[in-house]
């Protein structure tokens, strides 16, 4: 994983080794939800390589701190949709077991 | 509409977008000739002009964000989720298919096999099919490891066709049986020479498998029921196959469902009161029956929607011209009916959670990475 950065933190492209679209397209909604950010999109370079190029363009907060709380709000999204989805899932399961009896 | 002059227009609410943007932002219409508003609106100034923060609140996301399952059993299921972009239910989607574990058979030592079916095509036969083991409790075998009892899952498959019989017999996948002592090959060295030590196999265990508390009181078993290869009279097969932990994005065979995938809720509205005869004529329309007619009284009959999850968007019932101004399809953009049909190495609820834990992983790393 690089860090392509000028001497300017609020723009950096960032490059994820091993990552595809499922993180990269995860984490642009993230960052687009993010008020500080002012552009902000992803490519991959070549399709046999598997890593892709974040691009981050803050209002002045540097880059990497808001791709850092990308992923943290992606990971809290992530642990709700557990939660919720466990509750489901054990919701149904005593709903079922009570129908039929 | 008639028309309003401008400043007799009503005050909109704070933080509320004007319902014909609410609508853009929050359905796809899908028209006569091609749908419009595909696409989601991130960004989160997006409505800044408007005074309108589309920026992500979790605490929001917690409050509006909703699963409810509709079906669930060993094999299949069923369930929405509500109040989540399509980005994030995609990741999932992907996930499931790629890049959840399970175990496959990866080596085939043929000892025999006189079968018409080629070796290198029973070989990827015996590949493609699913082994019922919970992928969790192995470890992955990289390049220099020897196979043990942790990455390693050994079947043993001896199947004959007798020649006097006259009759073929059918090769299934229940006819795998598995070792948990490691293969009984041996390996051939060349100083065989000290006969007293225990002949090296293509394995090594330390240890029987079924002395694992997870396997003591259930042996590892295949899918039952697979066709492998038919044997005419005379003919055997006789081979040891590998089971080694991998992904789904290396080869298929490690996906661990057979298929996983979403499509949003439709959702179906009459623009305008559609009665009597145009009320059976549109009833009609629909393939997949989601109108009804329900009795006004007055001998006035209504169409009414009474299935909108069922619509698949074929469009039938706005093909005719005029129509399009009486019905109007949309699909709900953040609510996904969501379908998992897991080959039976794990459950669907147990691969989802696993893969909502590798999206988190996968965040994990990144920043750590970062800091």
């Amino acid at each position: 994983m690089e860090h392509g950065s000028y001497q300017d933190r609020s723009a950096s492209t960032f490059s994820l080794a091993d990552e595809d679209h499922t993180l990269a397209n995860s984490l642009r909604f993230t960052l687009n939800q993010d008020p500080r950010v002012t552009v902000c999109g992803y490519s991959i370079p070549h399709p046999s390589e598997a890593r892709v190029n974040i691009r981050v363009q803050t209002t002045g907060d540097p880059a990497n701190e808001v791709l850092k709380d990308s992923c943290q709000d992606l990971m809290m999204i992530c642990q709700h949709v557990r939660s919720t989805f466990d509750l489901a899932v054990a919701d149904f399961k005593n709903n079922k077991g009570s129908g039929s009896e | 509409m008639p028309k309003v002059p401008l400043w007799d227009l009503p005050e909109l609410p704070q933080n509320h977008l004007p319902p014909h943007l609410q609508l853009q932002k929050t359905r796809v219409s899908c028209n006569n000739d091609a749908p419009t508003n595909t696409e989601s609106i991130i960004y989160s100034g997006a409505y800044a002009a408007m005074g309108v923060d589309n920026s992500l609140r979790l605490g929001e996301f917690r409050k509006n964000f909703k699963v409810n399952v509709m079906k669930l059993n060993e094999e299949d299921m069923e369930f929405d989720l509500i109040g989540i972009d399509a980005s994030i239910a995609n990741a999932f989607r992907r996930i499931l298919i790629s890049e959840l574990p399970t175990m496959a058979i990866e080596k085939v030592l043929v000892a025999n096999s006189s079968s018409v079916v080629q070796d290198e095509v029973l070989a990827h036969r015996l590949g493609l099919i699913p082994i019922k083991v919970d992928p969790r409790l192995f470890e992955y075998m990289s390049e220099n490891d020897v196979p043990n009892e942790k990455n390693t899952i050994v079947f043993k498959l001896h199947f004959k066709c007798e020649r006097k019989s006259g009759e073929r017999r059918t090769v299934y996948s229940h006819d795998l049986e598995w070792l948990p002592f490691g293969s009984e090959y041996v390996l051939r060295t060349e100083n065989s020479s000290d006969s007293t030590s225990k002949p090296k196999t293509y394995t090594s265990f330390n240890s029987s498998q079924e002395t694992l508390p997870e396997f003591s009181n259930n042996p590892i078993s295949v899918t039952p029921g697979i066709i492998i290869s038919k044997l005419g009279p005379g003919q055997e097969i006789e081979l040891e196959a590998h089971a080694v932990k991998g992904v789904g994005k290396t080869h298929a065979k490690w996906s661990p469902v057979a298929t996983a995938w979403y499509r949003m809720l439709s959702e179906v509205v009459l623009l305008q009161d559609i009665e009597d005869e145009d009320a059976q004529k549109l009833v009609n329309k629909c393939p997949v029956n989601v109108f009804d007619i329900e009795d006004m009284g007055k001998g006035v009959k209504r169409a009414t929607v009474a299935r909108p999850r069922d619509c698949t968007l074929c469009r039938e019932c706005i093909r005719e011209p005029g129509w399009e101004e009486k019905v109007a399809l949309r699909r709900v953009k953040d609510h996904f009916i969501f379908t998992i049909e897991s080959t039976g190495a794990l459950p669907p609820e147990v691969l989802f959670t696993e893969a909502v834990k590798i999206l988190e992983d996968k965040c994990e790393r990144v920043i750590t990475e970062l800091s």
